[in-house]
Formats: structure tokens, C-alpha cells, sequence
């Protein structure tokens, strides 16, 4: 058995003439989990998208179990969920059927793992309704329901509390510490702490 | 608050006693291809339903577009059978093309594409569901309103089996290419014009074989040939099209 691990090797990106990312590193292994800070522009969001394979970096590696990630990019996609700061949702399909969809597509969803993901996130009440209707903070509960669902080892959250009562951000929370003691891992972009729950939190701050 | 708090707690305890090699990640139960790709498909038909403006809207053109030359040149019937099959085609070029701004630039704004890109699937074969769905949604309301239009122009009820088989097929040809310019000009706003510019030269072939195939369905001749090489045009589209449409995608989320 192969405990998952992830290894960033000093990523640079250049964005036109921005040099964005300047040499970025890190590791993580099972159960740990990275918070991201740094001002506005930092390139915090630029971190998370190369490191899922969306960007490509100038130079430096991303290591998923030791391979490269651009050797087999689906395998590693196959193990991670990215969350953008706006929740992947269509406005004119209904909570439960975005959810349908959007993790189907990853992988087979049983009605009652469903039921269960929409209880968890409080979204059970009004996850018929279409998500146009629905407010910010409701449809960031929507998303961490996929979170949840998705079943992968590696979360890479952006802004995962924003729009969130103080209910929600202790939610994403006590979310994050279920990841981390099955032993997943996550990296959060983040500009306010993240909720105390979060155990076994690293640090990694953003120069701007 | 406790609600959120003891379960947290609960799993913490559990991570000492069972071990991590218990831990069941999706990455086994990847949903097979073709659950996917009907999932894909379900997906943009549920939400086309929802949204039916944008699926009248090139049936309307395409209508209005026919109806308009027998104002325009004259009644007369035999002038107008003459031009019928110009006018079709044209027509549903125009109309399929209006319909493509629309292929994918939902997704990409709400991070549909994004997360297909990262769900591990194929993004070659979800392409190739997503141009299947826009298909069913134009280029085959288009083939069942041509038979319409066509009556409107003075062609003989003999001949709507024939039109309607060749724009059935060439419209599946136009949105496989179509697919290649919408998502090449994804990252470009107002990129009507410049959709247009890429997908024109690209459908041309098709544009003449279906021409051709409905003016031999009118004059009641042989139209196999036309056809055939309509249905060589989406052979090659259904092998090069998808693979063509991911890539851009990919270059389009960077």
C-alpha cells in the first residue's frame, strides 16, 4: 500500500510579464493539511490551478505519489477536487440535480451517500430548488456538498468560507478535519484562518 | 454548533483505530465512459429544456431566413424549386452557427468545463457528448423544420425524405466542426465574428455536398453520392473533432 503524497517542487509562473509564482514549494502526506495565505494578487489562486494541472508552470514539478502529474494527469485528476471561488453550479438546475451531475460525471453516486452529503451541508430543505434562487452562501453549502461526495484524497480548496455564516465556516471546518483523519489531505487558499477544528494546520504565506 | 462539532470529533478518535489502507477513495469506482458521457448529454438536454429560448431561437432564423426569398424573388414556384436547395442550406449554415455561440460558453463561465477537465474522464469523449447534445437540440429540429420550408418553396412532398436524411447528416457534420471554432474562441468576448470566421471556410464542403444532395432529392436523381460524402465529412468529424475541441478547452481554462 502506497500512502498518498504530494510534492510541489519550486513552481514559477509567469502570467504575460508577472512573474506569479516565484519558485513555490511544498510536501504533504496523508492527513496534513496546507493553508495558503498572502494579499490579494499574491497568486494564491495561481498556485491552486497549476498545481491541479490547469496552468503550467514555467518551470518546477508537481508529484503525485512520486510520479510527475504531467506524465499521467488523469490518474492525479482521478484523486483530487478542485473548488474555484465560485462554486461550479448551473443557476438553472436544482441543487441536488447539480450535484448529480457534477460528481456523476466523476464517479457513481448512490441516492442515500447523496441524501446524506445534502443533510450534512444543511442544504436537505432547499435542495430542490433551482440554484439561481438560491443565495451565495447556500450555494457555497452546495459545493461543499460535492466536496464531500467526491471521495478523493486531495482537496484544493480556494476560499472555502467565503459567503459563509459563522455556522458554515466552522462546517468547512469540521469538513476539512474528516478529510485529514481518513487521511486525505488539503490545500486551502485562504485569507482568514481557518476554523479552529483543523488540526495538524502548515503554513505557507505568499509574498505579493 | 455541536452539531458540527462532535461528528468532526468522532472521526479523529476513529482515524487511530482503523487504518488508513481502509479508506475507500472514488478513484476505483471511476463511472464508466458511456455513463458519463449519457450523464453529459442528459445534462445539456435537461438544461436546454429549461432555457427554451436559445433552442427556438435558430429554428426561428432558419424559418424566417426560407420564408423570406419567396417575398423577396417572386412566387413563382418553379423559380423558387429552383433555388430551394441554396436557400435550405444557407439557411441551416446560418442557423446551426448562430446556435454554436452557445456550445460551451455556459459552461465555461460557471466552471462546467473546469470541472470536466479535472473529473479524470476523458474530456475527448465529454466534448463529443456535449456536440451530440447540441445536435440533438439543432441539427435535428433543423433536418424535421426543412421539409417545411421546403414545401414553402414549391418542392414536391416526394422529395422531403431525401432533404431531410441530407440535412440531417450535414448538420451533424456542421456542429462536430462548429465544436473546434467554439471552443477555440472560448477565451474571447464577442467572439460571434470571429466563430463565423473560423467555421465558414471549415463547412463549406458541406454546404455543397448538401447543396447538391438535396437539389438530386428534388430532381428526383441518384442522391447516394452526395450523401456519402456527406456522412465521409462527420466520419472524419466524429474521429478529429472531439480530440480537436478538448484541446482547445484545455488551452482555454489556462
Amino acid at each position: 500500500m502506497h500512502d498518498e503524497r504530494l510534492d510541489v517542487e519550486s513552481l514559477h509562473l509567469w502570467r504575460g510579464d508577472r512573474h506569479v509564482l516565484r519558485g513555490v514549494g511544498f510536501s504533504l502526506a496523508s492527513g496534513e493539511c496546507l493553508q495558503v495565505t498572502g494579499p490579494n494578487g499574491s497568486g494564491k489562486t495561481s498556485l491552486l490551478r497549476t498545481v491541479c494541472g490547469l496552468m503550467y508552470p514555467e518551470e518546477g514539478r508537481v508529484l503525485w505519489e512520486g510520479q510527475d502529474v504531467r506524465g499521467d494527469l488523469r490518474t492525479f485528476h482521478c484523486a483530487l477536487v478542485y473548488l474555484g471561488h465560485e462554486p461550479p453550479l448551473k443557476a438553472e438546475l436544482s441543487a441536488r440535480e447539480n450535484l448529480r451531475y457534477w460528481i456523476g460525471v466523476r464517479h457513481r453516486i448512490g441516492a442515500a451517500a447523496l441524501e446524506g452529503a445534502l443533510e450534512r451541508v444543511g442544504a436537505s430543505p432547499w435542495c430542490d430548488r433551482l440554484v439561481r434562487t438560491l443565495s451565495a452562501g447556500q450555494r457555497r453549502r452546495v459545493a461543499l456538498a460535492g466536496l464531500t461526495l467526491s471521495m478523493v484524497p486531495l482537496w484544493l480548496l480556494d476560499e472555502p468560507t467565503t459567503n459563509l455564516d459563522t455556522e458554515g465556516q466552522q462546517l468547512v471546518g469540521s469538513l476539512i478535519a474528516e478529510q485529514l483523519a481518513r487521511g486525505g489531505m488539503v490545500v486551502a487558499a485562504v485569507h482568514h484562518e481557518l476554523p479552529a477544528s483543523v488540526r495538524d494546520l502548515r503554513r505557507l504565506e505568499l509574498a505579493a | 454548533m455541536s452539531r458540527f462539532g462532535s461528528p468532526a470529533a468522532g472521526v479523529v478518535v476513529q482515524a487511530g483505530a482503523i487504518t488508513r489502507q481502509s479508506t475507500a477513495w472514488a478513484g476505483s469506482h471511476q463511472a464508466p465512459m458511456l455513463d458519463v458521457a449519457r450523464l453529459a448529454l442528459a445534462r445539456d438536454l435537461q438544461l436546454a429544456f429549461r432555457k427554451r429560448g436559445q433552442l427556438v431561437q435558430p429554428l426561428a432564423f432558419f424559418a424566417m431566413v426560407t420564408m423570406l426569398f419567396p417575398l423577396a424573388i417572386s412566387p413563382e414556384l418553379a423559380r423558387l424549386r429552383e433555388i430551394a436547395p441554396g436557400v435550405l442550406w444557407a439557411g441551416a449554415l446560418l442557423a446551426s452557427l448562430l446556435a454554436l455561440e452557445f456550445l460551451f460558453r455556459d459552461d465555461a463561465y460557471d466552471g462546467t468545463l473546469e470541472q470536466y477537465a479535472l473529473s479524470g474522464q476523458s474530456l475527448t469523449w465529454l466534448m463529443f457528448a456535449k456536440t451530440a447534445a447540441h445536435w440533438l437540440l439543432t441539427g435535428l429540429p433543423l433536418a424535421l423544420t426543412a421539409p417545411l420550408a421546403a414545401l414553402s418553396l414549391g418542392v414536391s412532398a416526394a422529395a422531403v425524405p431525401g432533404i431531410v436524411v441530407s440535412v440531417a447528416v450535414g448538420s451533424v457534420a456542421l456542429s462536430l466542426i462548429g465544436s473546434i471554432g467554439a471552443a477555440l474562441t472560448l477565451g474571447i468576448k464577442r467572439s460571434g465574428a470571429l466563430l463565423s470566421l473560423l467555421t465558414l471556410p471549415l463547412s463549406l464542403p458541406v454546404l455543397i455536398f448538401g447543396a447538391r444532395a438535396t437539389q438530386l432529392a428534388i430532381s428526383g436523381g441518384p442522391l447516394l453520392a452526395p450523401l456519402e460524402l456527406l456522412a465521409a465529412l462527420v466520419v472524419l468529424g466524429v474521429t478529429l473533432a472531439p480530440l480537436a475541441a478538448a484541446a482547445a478547452v484545455r488551452i482555454s481554462l489556462e
